[in-house]
C-alpha cells in the first residue's frame, strides 16, 4: 500500500504558486463521470478545489452535487453498482488509482453528513473513534480536548464527556460530528448540507465555525442555501440536471463574480430564483 | 348536547348526517354510514374477542398451575424444594428436592447456548454486513427450514447420530447423554439466534456506518466498533429469549438425554431436565391426583416463573436499545 501522506508532503514543495499567489490545487477531477448502475449521474466534471478555501457547491435537487462530494472521499463505492470514470488528483495522485486505500483517502478527506450522526457512545468516545482505528499513539485525551475546542463545542461538553453523544442537541451533535471528523487531522473536509437540519442560530454557529476552521484546512460544502453559500465560501461551483439527466458543472468561479455576474444564462436564472 | 348523548349509540351519526347542508349529502348516504360503522363495530368486537380468548387461556393455565402448586406445597415443604438435591417423588423413599432438574435444565441450556451464540452471532453478522444479496437469499431461506424442522427430529438425530459420535470420541459416554442434546438443541435454536441478532444490526442505521468509513475506519472496525456495539442490547435480549428456549425445550431432552435427575456438570452422562421430568410423568402410569403427580405442576409453575423473567429481561433490554436512536 502506498502511504498518500509521504507523497503529498513531498508534493507540497512541487505545487506551483498561482497568479493569484495562492498554493495552486489540491483536488483536481477531470473527466468525472459517475453512473448508479446505468443511470449517468455525473457527466465529465473539470474541477479544480484550492487549498485552504471554501468551496460551496450550489445547484437544484439531483444535480449530481452529493455524488460529487462523495468522490472525493471514495464514500460512493459502498454503494453496490456504482462506477466511476475519469480522475480525481489528490495532490498529484490518482485516488481511484488501483494502489491507493480508500481507507487511506479518507484519513486524508474527512466528512460531515447531513443529518448529524454521531454514534450510541460517550462524546468522548465518538472523538477518539478516528484517532483509535487509525493507530494513534499519543495523548488521546489531548487530541479528544483539541478537536473538541477546533469545534466549538468543547465550552459546552468538557465537564460532561460521559454523556451519550445523542443526548446533545442537534446543532451540538453536528459539531460533535465535526469534532469527530477533524480528530483525524485530515487535509480536506467534505460538508454535505450540514445545516439542512438545525435551526438559525446553530446554523450560524457552524457557519462561523467553517470561517474558522477555513484557516487550517480545505473545505468543499455542498449547500441548498444560497444565502448560505454566498457567506462563507471563497468559490463556487453551480450544478445542474442536463437534458440527458445526468448532473453537469455549469460554472465554477470566485463567489462574489458567481453571484454578481454569472457567466451563464443558467447559473443567472438559477441565483436569481427563476428554476431550482 | 346532553340530549345526543342519551340517544342510542348509532343515532349521533344519524343526526349529524341530516344536519349537514344539502350540498353535502350523497344519495343513501345516512344507510351507508349506518352500515359502515355496522361493520366498523363488528370487525372491531371480533378482534377484541380474539385477544381476550388468549387473555383468558393464559390465565386459565396460570390459575390450574398455581392451584395444584399451592396444593403440592401444602405437603412438600416449599424451602425443601427449592434447595432439595434428591429428587424422588417416583421412589417409595420419596424426596422432593428440585435442583437436580433445574441442574440438569441449566447444564443442557448451556451447552445449547455455547453452540448457538457464537455460531449465530457470527451468522449473523456475515448475513447483515458482508453477504452479497443473492447469498443472502440463499442463507436466509435455509436457516428457515432449520428453524422449521419439528423438535422430535432433532432429538433423534441427536440419540442416532450424534450420541454414536460422541461414544466414538469419548467410549465412556452414556447413551443417552446432556452433550449430545445440547449440542442438537444449539442448532434447533441457532435459526432464532441468528435472526433476532440480524434484525438488531440491520437496525443500526446506515448513517453510522457511513459516519464510521468517513473516518477512515475498515469494514472489520465499522462492524466491531459500531454496529455490533450499537446493536449490542438487541442481541443480548437474542440470547437471552435463545436461553428461555433451550429452558423450556423438551423433545430433544426427553429422548437424548435420559430420565436421570442427578447434580453435577459431567456432560456425558444422563441427566433429566425439569421439562423431561414432566413428560415422563404426564406420560407414565402415575395416577393423577396424588403427589406424585402433583410434583410437575410445582415444577412446571417453576419453569413457567424461570422463562417469565428471561422474557421480561429481553423485552426490557430491547426496549432500551430502541430508546437509543431515538
Amino acid at each position: 500500500m502506498i502511504n498518500l501522506r509521504i507523497d503529498t508532503r513531498a508534493s507540497d514543495v512541487a505545487v506551483s504558486p498561482s497568479e493569484n499567489g495562492q498554493s495552486d490545487v489540491i483536488l483536481m477531477t477531470r473527466n468525472l463521470s459517475f453512473w448508479y448502475g446505468n443511470t449517468l449521474a455525473l457527466e465529465s466534471i473539470d474541477s479544480d478545489i484550492r487549498p485552504r478555501e471554501v468551496t460551496a457547491i450550489i445547484g437544484p435537487s439531483g444535480c449530481g452535487k452529493s455524488t460529487y462530494l462523495r468522490c472525493f472521499n471514495r464514500m460512493n463505492e459502498l454503494i453496490p453498482g456504482a462506477r466511476i470514470d475519469g480522475s480525481i488528483i489528490f495532490r498529484n495522485k490518482d485516488i481511484n488509482d488501483r494502489s491507493v486505500d480508500p481507507v487511506e483517502v479518507r484519513r486524508q478527506v474527512g466528512m460531515v453528513f447531513q443529518k448529524p450522526n454521531p454514534f450510541p457512545k460517550s462524546i468522548y468516545d465518538n472523538v477518539a473513534y478516528g484517532p483509535r482505528v487509525n493507530g494513534y499513539k499519543g495523548d488521546m485525551d489531548e487530541a479528544v480536548e483539541t478537536s473538541l475546542k477546533r469545534a466549538a463545542l468543547w465550552d459546552e461538553v468538557k465537564d460532561d464527556l460521559k454523556k451519550s453523544g445523542l443526548a446533545l442537541s442537534g446543532g451540538q451533535q453536528q459539531r460533535l460530528c465535526i469534532a469527530r471528523a477533524l480528530a483525524v487531522q485530515p487535509d480536506v473536509l467534505l460538508m454535505d448540507e450540514p445545516c439542512s437540519a438545525l435551526d438559525p442560530i446553530a446554523t450560524t454557529r457552524i457557519e462561523d465555525l467553517i470561517r474558522e476552521l477555513r484557516e487550517q484546512l480545505t473545505i468543499i460544502i455542498v449547500t441548498h442555501n444560497m444565502q448560505q453559500a454566498a457567506r462563507i465560501s471563497d468559490r463556487t461551483a453551480f450544478f445542474t440536471v442536463a437534458e440527458s439527466g445526468a448532473g453537469t458543472l455549469v460554472e465554477f468561479n470566485e463567489t462574489q463574480k458567481l453571484f454578481t455576474t454569472p457567466a451563464d444564462e443558467r447559473t443567472e436564472a438559477y441565483i436569481t430564483g427563476r428554476f431550482g | 348536547m346532553d340530549n345526543v348523548k342519551s340517544l342510542p349509540r348509532a343515532q349521533p351519526a344519524a343526526v349529524t348526517a341530516a344536519n349537514e347542508p344539502d350540498g353535502f349529502q350523497f344519495a343513501g348516504s345516512r344507510r351507508d354510514s349506518l352500515r359502515r360503522k355496522l361493520v366498523e363495530r363488528s370487525v372491531h368486537a371480533v378482534l377484541f374477542l380474539c385477544a381476550v380468548i388468549s387473555i383468558l387461556t393464559t390465565t386459565g393455565i396460570v390459575i390450574t398451575l398455581l392451584g395444584e402448586t399451592i396444593q403440592f406445597f401444602g405437603e412438600v415443604p416449599i424451602v425443601d424444594f427449592l434447595t432439595g438435591t434428591r429428587w424422588t417423588p417416583l421412589f417409595a423413599s420419596k424426596s422432593f428436592g428440585v435442583l437436580p432438574l433445574v441442574n440438569g435444565t441449566i447444564v443442557v441450556a448451556l451447552v445449547a447456548i455455547v453452540v448457538a451464540v457464537p455460531i449465530g452471532l457470527l451468522t449473523a453478522i456475515f448475513l447483515s454486513e458482508f453477504a452479497p444479496a443473492r447469498l443472502r437469499g440463499i442463507v436466509k431461506p435455509v436457516l428457515e427450514v432449520l428453524a422449521g424442522i419439528p423438535t422430535v427430529v432433532y432429538g433423534y438425530f441427536a440419540l442416532q447420530f450424534v450420541t454414536p459420535i460422541l461414544r466414538d470420541i469419548f467410549p465412556q459416554t452414556q447413551i443417552f447423554n446432556v452433550a449430545s442434546a445440547g449440542i442438537v438443541m444449539g442448532f434447533m435454536i441457532l435459526p432464532m439466534m441468528a435472526s433476532i441478532s440480524e434484525d438488531a444490526l440491520r437496525a443500526v442505521p446506515s448513517d453510522l456506518r457511513q459516519g464510521a468509513y468517513a473516518l477512515g475506519a475498515t469494514k472489520f472496525e465499522v462492524v466491531s466498533r459500531v454496529v455490533v456495539p450499537g446493536a449490542l442490547s438487541g442481541i443480548l435480549a437474542a440470547i437471552i429469549l435463545s436461553i428461555s428456549r433451550a429452558i423450556g425445550e423438551t423433545m430433544i431432552v426427553a429422548i437424548a438425554a435420559g430420565l436421570q435427575p442427578q447434580m453435577g456438570f459431567d456432560l456425558l452422562r444422563s441427566m433429566e431436565t425439569m421439562t423431561a421430568y414432566i413428560v415422563q410423568v404426564s406420560l407414565g402410569d402415575t395416577p393423577q391426583g396424588g403427589i406424585e403427580f402433583r410434583t410437575i405442576f410445582a415444577v412446571g409453575t417453576l419453569l413457567f416463573v424461570m422463562t417469565l423473567v428471561m422474557n421480561l429481561l429481553s423485552d426490557l433490554l430491547v426496549r432500551r436499545y430502541r430508546e437509543a436512536y431515538e
